[in-house]
């Protein structure tokens, strides 16, 4: 099966996962498209979910949405595995690569050794795939990586079972049917309807584009008392989870307009080619924001808080807007 | 972002990795594009560096005089807090804390800091040491 497995480059490490493993079973399915249809596009800001202190903003699904996701919606009668023990786990890995099988891990990003040091976080919702055994290494295709790598048993033992916020109990997951053709029209006008009704409907007021509103305020409200070090913090968090957790620029919002290109073709619905367009004008504006954030920190700008939800502001304006016309095209949709 | 947009600015903390980003080509589709770094991200990833190399150096100083154990220096090298570490260790967070304490860390058996060795990645002669 080594041989077989061809490795590619992705933005994102669960739907670069799920489009690897799909394509290896026979359909063929890009990296957008497996983020579009598992409707992983998001924007959230959790105050409760704390890391090293800063609050988690998230632009997409929580962990396992895509892979949950395509599950259900192609019906892959995906088998998810945990483990009480790391020995079992890694014994149960080995027989399935053993059988052929194409697994996908679940891990930490800090345990693992090829990975840059600089972004070696105790992030524990990262995915690989493993494609085979030699000796005591595994074979592993890491989608945000250019190239297949390998991993020595010890760290990837580590890696499967860090503990922590989100840990992974060693989960391996591997689909058991997978569907040579799927009707690409019926599966991206149901996803696409998710993502609008969430981004703009959630009771909750902390995720969709009240929950940029929500962010802003609190952005506004930063206090400068110790000289802008913890504010600067907090900016340089939200532009950490925008850009540097493998969202594919501009918080997972060019990577979704991909997939609405890509939708329009294979559906032959044109009305989702200007949306992409319109989308991809909206990642841009995310990532002016990181610009600004980022001249803030390095003191390049004076440190301007009301002025940063100021621009989260015009950009959750800017996805409402977005994102009705997305659902009203999804609704007239023949 | 155009294709040509998309920055190569060679990011110190990507050594030498490209990540994929999406952007639009000439024919107006948009695609996968590797970026050998954004001086952005090399910003806000440094300063989240920085921000832990600074606790460990303060939780060093204060291992160095006596005041801190060993412990709460390894904690931050190993870009850990406390909740992590109780988590990783199976200790409640107070004993945790409380092994922060130099004369707490000296009585504990070697059991307990062979857990703390293994949930930190490192060996028990080195979790005693400050180098």
């Amino acid at each position: 099966m080594a041989a077989a497995f061809v490795h590619s480059h992705a933005s994102h490490c669960e739907s670069g996962v799920m489009s690897s493993m799909l394509r290896h079973h026979g359909l063929p399915l890009s990296e957008a498209m497996a983020f579009g249809l598992g409707a992983a596009l998001c924007f959230a800001y959790l105050p409760c979910i704390r890391v090293n202190g800063l609050p988690l903003v998230s632009y997409r699904m929580p962990p396992r949405a895509i892979i949950k996701g395509l599950h259900r919606s192609l019906d892959l009668g995906m088998r998810f595995e945990t483990f009480s023990s790391p020995q079992a786990g890694m014994q149960r890995l080995d027989a399935l690569l053993d059988a052929g099988q194409l697994v996908g891990c679940q891990t930490s990003v800090f345990w693992l050794p090829y990975f840059p040091p600089d972004l070696r976080f105790h992030f524990n919702a990262h995915n690989l795939l493993v494609y085979g055994r030699e000796g005591d290494d595994y074979l592993v295709s890491d989608p945000v990586g250019e190239e297949p790598v390998r991993c020595a048993r010890a760290d990837l033992q580590r890696a499967r079972f860090a503990k922590g916020v989100l840990a992974p109990k060693g989960l391996l997951y591997y689909p058991t049917r997978v569907p040579a053709r799927a009707d690409w029209a019926r599966l991206g006008r149901a996803a696409i309807g998710r993502t609008a009704r969430i981004m703009l409907y959630t009771p909750l007021p902390l995720v969709g584009v009240r929950g940029m509103r929500m962010l802003a305020r609190r952005v506004e409200r930063l206090a400068l008392g110790d000289g802008g070090k913890a504010a600067r913090l907090y900016i340089g968090n939200i532009v950490r989870m925008q850009e540097e957790i493998g969202t594919g620029g501009g918080g997972f919002r060019f990577l979704y307009a991909s997939f609405l290109q890509e939708l329009a073709a294979a559906a032959a619905y044109a009305p989702l080619e200007t949306l992409a367009a319109r989308l991809v004008e909206i990642g841009d504006h995310w990532r002016e924001f990181a610009l600004a954030g980022a001249r803030m920190i390095r003191n390049r700008d004076p440190l301007d808080p009301p002025a940063l939800a100021q621009r989260l502001r015009a950009l959750a304006a800017e996805e409402k807007g977005f994102f009705h016309d997305l659902h009203a095209a999804q609704r007239a949709w023949p | 972002m155009r294709e040509r947009e998309v920055p190569q600015e060679g990011n110190s903390s990507h050594t030498g990795h490209r990540k994929a980003l999406y952007a639009v080509a000439e024919d107006g589709k948009l695609r996968l594009v590797p970026s050998r770094g954004w001086e952005v991200e090399e910003i806000v990833t440094r300063q989240a560096v920085e921000e832990i190399e600074q606790r460990a150096r303060e939780a060093r100083g204060r291992a160095l005089a006596g005041s801190a154990s060993p412990l709460e220096y390894h904690m931050h090298r190993a870009r850990m807090d406390v909740e992590l570490l109780a988590q990783a260790a199976g200790l409640w967070r107070w004993r945790v804390r409380r092994h922060f304490r130099a004369d707490v860390f000296a009585r504990l058996p070697r059991a307990l800091l062979q857990r703390y060795a293994d949930a930190l990645g490192i060996t028990v002669e080195a979790l005693s040491r400050v180098e």
